[in-house]
C-alpha cells in the first residue's frame, strides 16, 4: 500500500539533493543540472497530487499532468538560453569557475 | 510487503542514489549520465502514477534532448577534466550538508504530522494507458489550457531566438 506520503517525501528528498548540489559545486554546468533535478522533483509532486485527486474524486483528472507538460517546456527553454550564456562566458574568460563570475560586465 | 511497495522502494533507491551520484561526482559527464538515470527512474514513477504521456515526454524531452544538450556543452567546454579549485568559502560545504539534512527532516516531520495526507495511491487501471485517456487529456489541454499553451509556444520561440543571438559571432571578425 503506497500512500501519497511516500511520493511527496521522495520529491522532498530529491529537491533537497538538488539544492545541496547547487550550493556545494563549483562547476556551473553541474549547478545547472542540480536546478533541473529540483524542477524534476517538483514535477513528481505535481503528478502525485494529481493522481491523489483523481483517486478521491473518482473522475479522471489531467490538470497535474498538463502542468508538468508546461514545466518541462519551460525547463527546455531555460536550458537552451542558460547553456548559450555559459558558452558565451567561456569564450571570454576561457574557464568556467563559478567563483570568478562575480561581475556583470563582460 | 506487497510487490508494489517493493518496486517503489527499489526505484526510489535508484532515484536517490543517482541524484547523489550526480551531486557528488567529480567528472561532469558522469554527473550528466547519473542525471539521465534519475530522469528515466522518475519516468517509471510517472507510469506508476497513471501518467503515460508525461512519462514518455519526460524521456523524450528531458532525458533525450535536454541532457544531450548538456553533454554537448560539457564536451565542448572540456569540463569533464576540470579540477575544482579550492572554494573561496570553506565553511560552505558543511553548512550546506547541515541545512540539507535539516530541510529533509523538517519536511518529513511536517508531512507526517501536519499535512495528514492519507490517500492510498492505487495502480492505474487499463484505461489510463489507452488512447481515450490521451484524447481526454488533449481535449483538456486545448480547451481549458489553451492560453498557457500558446504562451508556452511563444516562450519557446523567444528562447530559440535568444540562444541563436547569444551564440552568434560578433560583427567585426572578433573570434
Amino acid at each position: 500500500m503506497i500512500s501519497i506520503n511516500y511520493y511527496i517525501i521522495l520529491s522532498a528528498i530529491l529537491f533537497t539533493i538538488g539544492a545541496m548540489g547547487v550550493l556545494i559545486r563549483r562547476n556551473p554546468l553541474i549547478i545547472f543540472m542540480s536546478i533541473e533535478l529540483m524542477l524534476n522533483a517538483a514535477n513528481l509532486a505535481f503528478v502525485a497530487f494529481g493522481r491523489s485527486w483523481e483517486i478521491t474524486s473518482g473522475k479522471p483528472f489531467y490538470t497535474g499532468q498538463i502542468f508538468v507538460f508546461f514545466v518541462i517546456a519551460v525547463a527546455a527553454a531555460e536550458v537552451a538560453v542558460g547553456l548559450a550564456l555559459i558558452v558565451e562566458i567561456f569564450k571570454t574568460k576561457k574557464n568556467i569557475n563559478i567563483d570568478e563570475m562575480n561581475s556583470l560586465k563582460g | 510487503m506487497t510487490s508494489e511497495l517493493i518496486v517503489f522502494l527499489v526505484l526510489s533507491l535508484v532515484a536517490i542514489s543517482s541524484a547523489l551520484g550526480m551531486a557528488f561526482s567529480r567528472n561532469a559527464i558522469y554527473s550528466a549520465l547519473f542525471l539521465v538515470l534519475n530522469f528515466v527512474t522518475v519516468a517509471v514513477f510517472y507510469l506508476m502514477l497513471g501518467a503515460p504521456f508525461i512519462a514518455m515526454s519526460q524521456i523524450t524531452v528531458y532525458a533525450g534532448a535536454i541532457m544531450v544538450l548538456f553533454l554537448f556543452v560539457i564536451m565542448l567546454l572540456g569540463a569533464e577534466s576540470m579540477i575544482p579549485l579550492p572554494s573561496a568559502m570553506p565553511w560552505q560545504r558543511p553548512l550546506a550538508f547541515i541545512l540539507a539534512v535539516t530541510l529533509v527532516v523538517e519536511s518529513v516531520y511536517l508531512i507526517f504530522a501536519r499535512a495528514k495526507l492519507d490517500t492510498v495511491i492505487t495502480a492505474p487501471g487499463v484505461a489510463a494507458n489507452s488512447m481515450d485517456s490521451l484524447r481526454d487529456m488533449a481535449m483538456t489541454l486545448f480547451n481549458k489550457f489553451l492560453l498557457p499553451f500558446e504562451i508556452t509556444s511563444i516562450l519557446l520561440l523567444v528562447a530559440m531566438v535568444g540562444a541563436i543571438v547569444l551564440a552568434k559571432k560578433e560583427k567585426g571578425g572578433k573570434a
